[in-house]
């Protein structure tokens, strides 16, 4: 059938022609082949590893997993391990909105700080190579076990390592309270940035990708488009506004979701311990799973609202 | 030329001249200002690392004595020899020294490949597959905890081992082979990141490159290995050094399909139990540490598993702060 149309639409149209449109055909669907075949990794993983193990986790959620011998049993419990995750258990629901109120408070200033880092570190200043080194730093000084061991930590908290508990840190922030009293700003506002100071430490260590994404979009832009707003007669300030800031802000979207995930999910949440502990330290498989599968959910709804949020100041340059 | 003219040249003169300061003079302040809060920044970041280092040196009286602050009346060295037995150093380093570069060397292959495929080549469903790439992201490892010890306890290929073995599949845990085969399938820790900054990196080359590779005759996959990638080093050395740096310090993975094997991550996290275990055990009474003294040998602990880590910094440091410069992760 189909051949016989190939052959009717072959009498109407010139040879030449169809034998290009066929030949770029293949080339097409050729690609199309060679691109499966480069990300056929990726799909393997995806199911084995990832689509698979999250259904299983679901279907461990509404049971009740029992261990035995060469393997487990599952007992349909409905939806009696949310039920417990979320009103029974003592401090999960608690640990769960802190956390993500902290990440709210902390996301946001990551983000103007790393920003602002990438910027200083774009400039020419002598020993450029060796402050972008400390800066990137944090990536392995706090990673991993690291900020585990970094958080729980008494000699850090008594000596003001991290400047949160220790008189120093204190003391620096009231000094800086006082002088924002009287600027008569909203006392709302004031504490905001007395906790980011008390914090500066947390905010610093938790920007190291953010300013490496951030320079790196800084780098990719033309020096055309400053030299021509240069001639125009445009200052530093509305260089800063009109070329950079647009021209970066795709990443901020990027950086934003990364920090949300990041502060999240890193080593020293409190939420991913708990969840750790319920399955392997009492044994409660099918709760930890009810209480992994809550966050994964709570998770997918904050970056969700964020990048609807973020995507309306997003310019795409193109 | 009269007198008002040259007047009115030299008072043009004079305002150049003054403008001139007034810029220069912005400008040296502006340097001034960002050398302090670059210093700032800087000395902000080495705090807590250069106190670890100096207590680390500390004797037990001088950690109680008030007048010592930073530097230590008399340096000892006992901590490292007692903290370097506790972690099992020389044991736990080749561990993780060797998990670490198989996983990252096969990340950085999985994930390059990946990224290409992503950024060059137009399928059904790229759309899709990309989005399901950030969705591995946003999922928390511990979502998947639970099956996926479950999965290498009982490991299986669509029932092909159990076939032949006649057993519920075979036990992939104490080995490398969960980390290599996620690893390879683009899986493991944080390589919806990776995938993401290498799809960015091929999605910014021009595509000319190709083009003339093709028109040369070149296929494919001779493409990809003889054009593409040596270019695409600059981003291939910030994934490695990412992969490298986070699998050396990373506890989940590792305590989830390595429980006795010993890594320096784990090793570190354990050390003053470790230490006071020990202890008890070459007295035969139950010791407890002070929680200043626990403190110190659990810095100690954390700084001997990150000083592998900054000499390899030290000598990448160049390489990653240049890549950085040419990687143009752009979203």
């Amino acid at each position: 059938m189909r051949g016989t149309m190939m052959t009717d639409k072959a009498l109407k149209v010139a040879a030449a022609p169809k034998k290009k449109k066929r030949r770029g055909l293949n080339l097409n669907r050729k690609r199309a082949m060679m691109g499966y075949l480069f990300v056929l990794p990726f799909i393997i993983g995806l199911i084995t590893f990832f689509l698979v193990p999250l259904i299983q986790s679901f279907i461990f959620s509404i049971n009740k997993l029992e261990v035995v011998e060469g393997g487990y049993n599952l007992l349909p419990v409905g939806l009696s391990n949310y039920n417990r995750a979320l009103r029974v258990h003592a401090t999960y629901a608690r640990d769960l909105v802190e956390s993500v109120l902290y990440m709210l408070t902390n996301v946001p200033l990551i983000i103007i700080f790393s920003f602002f880092a990438a910027n200083l570190l774009n400039q020419k200043f002598k020993g450029r190579s060796l402050a972008r080194a400390i800066f990137f730093l944090p990536v392995i000084l706090t990673s991993g076990v690291m900020l585990v061991i970094d958080s729980g930590d008494l000699l850090q908290s008594s000596l003001g390592m991290t400047q949160t508990d220790g008189q120093e840190g204190a003391f620096r922030a009231v000094e800086l309270a006082r002088l924002l009293l009287r600027s008569r700003l909203s006392p709302t506002f004031i504490d905001y940035i007395i906790s980011a100071v008390d914090r500066i430490y947390e905010i610093v260590s938790a920007s190291g990708v953010q300013i490496l994404v951030f320079l790196a979009g800084l780098q990719s832009i033309s020096p055309s488009l400053f030299e021509a707003s240069n001639i125009e007669g445009a200052t530093g300030w509305e260089n800063f506004w009109k070329i950079t800031f647009p021209m970066v802000s795709p990443l901020i979207l990027v950086n934003t979701v990364y920090s949300i995930i990041d502060s999240l999910t890193n080593s020293s949440n409190v939420v991913m311990g708990m969840i750790r502990d319920t399955a392997f330290a009492s044994n409660d498989y099918g709760l930890s799973s009810a209480m992994a599968w809550l966050y994964f959910l709570a998770i997918l709804v904050i970056v969700g609202i964020v990048v609807k949020l973020v995507s309306k100041v997003v310019f795409y340059y193109e | 030329m009269d007198i008002k003219s040259i007047f009115r040249k030299k008072s043009e003169e004079d305002r150049m001249h003054r403008r001139h300061l007034y810029y220069s003079m912005v400008r040296r302040s502006w340097s001034i200002v960002r050398g302090v809060i670059i210093a700032g920044i800087c000395f902000l970041i080495l705090y807590p690392t250069l106190v670890k280092l100096s207590v680390s040196f500390m004797p037990e009286q001088d950690i109680y004595d008030v007048t010592v602050r930073y530097v230590p009346k008399s340096p000892t060295l006992e901590n490292y020899k007692t903290v370097l037995s506790a972690m099992r150093y020389n044991k736990a380093f080749w561990n993780t020294f060797k998990l670490s570069t198989l996983t990252s060397v096969m990340q950085l292959i999985s994930c390059t490949v990946i990224g290409y495929g992503f950024a060059r080549f137009r399928f059904k469903g790229r759309g899709v597959l990309f989005a399901l790439v950030i969705l591995t992201m946003i999922v928390p490892p511990q979502t998947l905890m639970i099956p996926l010890f479950l999965h290498f306890r009982y490991f299986d290929v669509l029932g092909i081992i159990s076939a032949i073995t006649g057993q519920k599949g075979i036990n992939l845990l104490e080995s490398y082979w969960p980390f290599v085969l996620m690893s390879l399938t683009g899986m493991g820790l944080k390589n919806g990141l990776y995938i993401y900054i290498m799809r960015q990196f091929f999605r910014g080359m021009p595509k000319e490159l190709e083009e003339a590779a093709y028109v040369d005759g070149a296929g494919m996959l001779r493409t990809f290995g003889q054009i593409m990638l040596p270019s695409a080093v600059p981003a291939m050395v910030t994934v490695f050094l990412f992969s490298f740096v986070w699998q050396w310090t990373d506890t989940f993975y590792s305590s989830l399909f390595l429980m006795r094997t010993d890594v320096l991550a784990k090793t570190a996290a354990n050390v003053s139990n470790q230490i006071m275990k020990d202890l008890s055990a070459d007295i035969g009474v139950d010791i407890y540490l002070s929680p200043a003294i626990s403190s110190m040998y659990t810095n100690t602990g954390s700084l001997l598993v990150v000083l592998p880590l900054l000499i390899l910094y030290l000598f990448a440091q160049k390489l990653f702060v240049e890549s950085v410069e040419r990687t143009g992760i752009v979203g």
